[in-house]
Formats: structure tokens, sequence, C-alpha cells
């Protein structure tokens, strides 16, 4: 998630870089394997039919994104918060998982909001400095909106499985072939992460001392040529095995759901819910 | 309210945490930046290139491209999480379209870095839903299609090891990824201009543009746009060392196919969404546009009479958008934008139409042969 690390001690990082990005990587699996889990508990969220959720955190999320009041956005995160409990989500993981790292950064930048937005005078602070009204309802929105909005896909990735929501995609009328390529494209994901990972581990075995940022580089740059051209091979050889396993191009994908009376029950009150956000918001 | 040197100050201050935010959210938009209306633009802006990424593929890699775009999402999904060190002592991440670019041509890769995206997205919580149009158009079309033109113009007619393709990948990939912040800072930056509430407190990213383009300009410019012309040049190097079948499949008309149409006329088609984007700048300029004065401006601007024959024919034309402005809408700016973005969808649309009868013309000759 950070893109930008400026350092004091330039030596320790530089031989961390392969650390890093090995750490980075153990990370992304460890996430999806957690996620997983959870998906796996019994809950409320996890009993619902894919398509429920994934229209229903739509539509709650473009509620969020219209809304024009602060409390209707801070309901809706409530009921985030209450949903996540009864979905077997341990609450203060769902709290911390957002609010530690997102708006955290999200909030150093809007600081300066609170000082700069023209509008009435709250507090005066030495140096001249004051703080408008306005600044700290432009703060408040931007930090309920993000936090708001990453707990609603949050809560989605938690209690549905990945396949799942891929398949429920097809209800947004997205092409077959579309699903298809996704699902293949997250399972490869972990297969070149693996891929990535014994390279860099193999590469970190054999040195001793430091690497130069350039040394760095051509490292980075050969794994990545490496992961291409093995990419590149790989999808002629599944290619390949999928012909011979009879695809001819078309794909019918197997629909598992099937929406029950309960389904379609949530699925209303999550619609209602959401076309209130969107009228009590404007 | 505050002295000019306060103004001074505070701004040092503002560009500081920005320079933080972009630090941690790099060109991935977070739900909650961007009104709806900006994203639902920009879902439409992404939209034909994703269409023509599609139809490319089926043109020239039918059944075959199903697992050589899922492999190479994967692909450019695994470099994103790749930190990679450059000069300086700090790291930044690399996008890897420059790279699907050179490989593939910038239009599968729009798809290719599409799908990485919404993966991203959607089940990892990097970049907002809502913004994925936004996030598609800055990182998915901006830096392929501009990292390929530039790699092409260097490397056309050279010899598959020439060092000018290094010069091209690195230079293709830094200004690709420099032109998306560009376009990400004027995303963020005319959110608090479109979008108040009616005391003018912004409802989504605070800052105006003055302060957003040059804080997502510069430190990609030096930061992350470094990286990832660096590290396509690196590849594309150890390409020509030690996988140079993969740059020679690149060059083959058979996977990469022959310029047609989309390609010959893409430099203007960049512009034209460049102009697009750039059309809420309009709303920064005081006045009327040169020449478009209506017949009372006219008159206010010095001329004594109104010509008659404009008299009579201001009247005869009731334009849907009078003034850019819809009042359904109820904002002055936002029928601006809906303006100008409705206004190059009616001319695409027949420019696209024409095309589609001569191009059918054509195509249906070349199979009579």
């Amino acid at each position: 998630m950070q893109t930008i690390q400026s350092t004091s001690d330039s030596h320790s990082r530089r031989r961390n870089i392969l650390e890093q990005t090995l750490h980075g990587i153990t990370e992304a699996i460890e996430h999806a394997v957690f996620a997983e889990q959870i998906s796996a508990n019994a809950g409320f969220f996890q009993s619902l039919d894919a398509r429920v959720k994934v229209i229903s955190m739509l539509a709650l999320l473009i509620g969020v994104s219209l809304s024009r009041s602060l409390l209707v956005i801070a309901a809706v995160y409530l009921l985030l918060l209450i949903l996540a409990w009864s979905s077997a989500i341990p609450v203060d993981f769902f709290i911390k998982r957002v609010w530690l790292v997102l708006p955290f950064f999200t909030g150093l930048v809007v600081i300066p909001a609170l000082f700069i937005t023209p509008g009435p005078v709250l507090v005066h602070l030495p140096l001249g400095l004051v703080i408008t009204a306005t600044g700290v309802n432009t703060v408040l929105f931007l930090l309920l909106r993000v936090s708001t909005s990453v707990s609603l896909t949050l809560l989605l990735i938690l209690t549905t499985p990945w396949n799942a929501v891929l398949s429920a995609l097809s209800v947004l009328r997205l092409p077959d072939v579309f699903i298809l390529v996704l699902g293949m494209t997250y399972r490869y994901i972990y297969l070149l992460l693996h891929l990535a990972n014994d390279m860099f581990l193999s590469r970190k075995s054999r040195v001793v001392g430091y690497l130069s940022t350039s040394d760095n580089q051509h490292v980075l740059a050969a794994v990545s040529a490496t992961l291409l051209g093995k990419s590149l091979d790989m999808s002629s050889e599944v290619y390949l095995a999928m012909v011979s396993r009879g695809f001819r191009g078309s794909i019918i994908t197997l629909k598992p759901f099937k929406m029950r009376a309960k389904d379609w029950w949530w699925l209303s009150a999550f619609l209602a819910i959401a076309v209130v956000v969107i009228i009590m918001g404007r | 309210m505050f002295t000019e040197s306060k103004r001074v100050k505070l701004l040092v201050i503002y560009y500081g945490a920005l320079l933080l935010w972009l630090g941690t959210t790099a060109m991935h938009i977070p739900d909650g930046y961007l009104s709806p209306v900006t994203c639902i633009i920009m879902f439409l802006v992404a939209l034909p290139f994703w269409i023509i990424g599609i139809r490319k593929m089926r043109e020239k890699l039918n059944a075959r491209s199903v697992p050589l775009i899922a492999l190479l999402s994967a692909f450019s999904f695994v470099i994103m999480m790749f930190n990679f060190p450059i000069p300086g002592g700090t790291t930044a991440h690399a996008i890897g379209a420059t790279i699907a670019a050179i490989i593939l041509g910038p239009e599968p890769a729009t798809i290719v870095v599409s799908i990485a995206l919404l993966i991203q997205a959607l089940f990892f919580g990097d970049g907002g839903i809502t913004a994925y149009g936004a996030n598609c158009f800055n990182m998915a079309i901006t830096v392929p299609y501009i990292a390929y033109a530039i790699y092409w113009a260097f490397s056309k007619n050279q010899p598959l090891t020439s060092k000018r393709r290094l010069v091209g990948a690195f230079v293709g990939g830094w200004t690709g990824v420099t032109v998306a912040a560009f376009f990400a800072g004027v995303e963020f930056g005319i959110q608090p201009l479109l979008f108040h509430s009616a005391n003018g407190t912004p409802l989504y990213a605070p800052y105006p543009l003055s302060v957003t383009i040059p804080a997502m300009v510069i430190p990609h410019a030096l930061i992350a746009s470094v990286a990832e012309g660096i590290l396509a040049a690196l590849v594309v190097a150890y390409l020509q060392r030690s996988n140079i079948a993969v740059l020679e499949a690149a060059e083959k008309p058979a996977v990469l196919g022959e310029a047609g149409g989309f390609q010959k006329l893409r430099a203007l088609w960049i512009v034209l969404v460049v102009l697009i984007i750039a059309s809420p700048l309009g709303l920064l300029a005081p006045g009327t546009a040169f020449g478009e004065w209506g017949s009372d401006e006219l008159a206010s601007r010095g001329l004594g009479y109104i010509p008659a024959g404009l008299q009579k024919l201001s009247g005869l034309w009731g334009a849907p958008f009078a003034d850019y402005n819809l009042p359904a809408l109820g904002n002055v700016n936002l029928g601006y934008i809906f303006s100008a973005v409705a206004g190059i969808v009616i001319i695409a649309v027949v420019v696209w139409l024409f095309s589609m009868l001569l191009t059918s013309d054509i195509r249906s000759k070349k199979s009579e042969h």
C-alpha cells in the first residue's frame, strides 16, 4: 500500500528491499487465507446468496458516495459494524483494519483542509491559525466516506469466497469471458506470487553483504522478465490444456446459486436501506 | 482572512501533506475521494477503450487470448507488489503497464491492467470500486497508450537488440506515469470546484487544482514514473539478453496486429481524450471564449448595434444544452462538464458510425477476394 518510503538509513533499507518484497507477497497470501477462513465461518452475511451481497453492497456504496449528510454516512457505518458482528467477524479487527490503515493516511493529508477551507471560525490557535467549521466538516466528510466505503468492500470480501464473488458478478451483465478471465487471473496471481517468492528467496539466500540500488534493480528486473517469459509460455500451455478438455472459445458457466425466500427478503431490505440512504442523504 | 506570507506558509504545509497522501494512496484512488458524477464520467471515458481492447483481442488472438490475458493480468498484479528501488534510497511500485504495452500493444494492455486493477479493488481493497473507471483511465489507458507510442517512436526500424529500445522503454514509462499523475491531479482538483454543500463545504477531495496537480505530478515525476521507466527498460534489456523470442513475437503482426484504423489515429484520440478531461479547466477561465459572444454580449462589448441577421438567427436554434447548462442538474458547473462530454460523445458516435460504414465496405470487398 505504501508507495514511497523515504529512508534515513539507506544502507539497511537497501539490504531490505528483497525482504520487503518477500514480506509484501507473504502478507497478500496471508490476507487471502484469512479472508477465506472467515468466509467459511457460520454467520449472517455468509448465509446470504453472493448476488444479494454484491448488489446490496454496490447500492449502499452508491448511497454513501452520493450522501451530503454526515449522519447518514455514520448510520451506514454503524449498520456495517452490526453486520460484521452478526457475521462472526471480530469487530475490533473490522474497525482497526480500516481506521488504522486507510483513513490514518487520508487523515494526515486532509489536516491542512481544517485550516485552509474558508468559513466561520471555530477555534483560534496560536500562530494565527484558525480552525473553520467548514474545514471540520470537509475533514469529517472525507474520513467517514472513505472509511465507510472501504468497510463495505471489506465486509463483502470477508464474508464471501472469491469464486462466489466472481460468479455473482455475472448478475451485473458482465460477459462470461470476462468473468472466466478474472477467475483465472485470481488463481494465477497466487501461482506467480509463489514463483516470485521462490526467486527472491533463492536470490536472497545467495547474497552476502549489501546490494547496491542498481544491483537490486537488476534483480527485480530479472525476476520480472523471467515471470513475464513464464507467464507467456504458461499461457500457451494452459490454452492447449483447455483445448484438450474441449474448450472451443465459448464458455458455459455453472450457476451454483439459487435464490431462496430469505435472499429475496434481505435483498429488498438492503435495497430499501440504500434508497433511504440516498433520500436522507440529499 | 490570512496575510500573504501565512498563505505561503500554509501552502508549504499543504504540499507536504499532499506528498504524504500520494505516498500512501498513490494513483489508486479510493472510494470517497471522487464524486459520483466524476466516477460515472470516468467510466464513460474508459468504456470505448475497453471495447476496443476486447475487440482487438478477439480479432488477433481469439480463444487463445483467454489464458494469455489472464496470465499477463496476474503478472501485472504481481509487478505492482514489487518494491522497486530508485536512486536516492526510496522505493516505489511500478505499474507494469509499459511492459504489457510493449509486449501486447496498447489495446490488449488496457484490458490486462484493468483486470489487475479490478482484482486489487475487489479483493485487496486497493483503489475504490466507484473510482475504478478513473483508476483504469489513469493507469490502464493513459500509461499503455503513451508509453507504447513513445517506445514505438524510438524503436521503429531498429534491430531487436538496439539500445534505443531501452531508451524508448524508459522515456515511455516515465512519460506515461507522469501524464497519468497529471490526470489524477485533475480528477482530485475539480472536486472542490464542482461538488460542495450549500455553505461551501467540499464534500469530496478538498484541494483545488493549483494544489493537486503539482502534488501529484512532481513526486510521481521524481519517483514512481522513474521506477516504471527503469523497470521497463531493464526488463527489455533482460529480454534482449536472454529471451529475445518474446520481443520478436511482439513485432510479429500475427500477434500484435497491423496498424489498424484506430492505431493510425491513436495520437488524435489521445489528444481528444486529453481535451475532454481538460474541459473542466474552462470553468476556471473567466469570460466567454473569443468569438462565442451572444448577441447581448456583443452589445456590451462595444458593438453599437446587433447585426440584424444575427438577431434573427439567435432565436432559430435553441440548443438542448443552452449556455452549456442543464437546468435538471441544477448546477452550472455540472452542466458544463456534462455538455462537454455529451458533445464529444455525439461527435464520436457520428464519426464511429461513418467509419463503421466505410470499413465494413472495405472488409466485404476484402473477403470477396
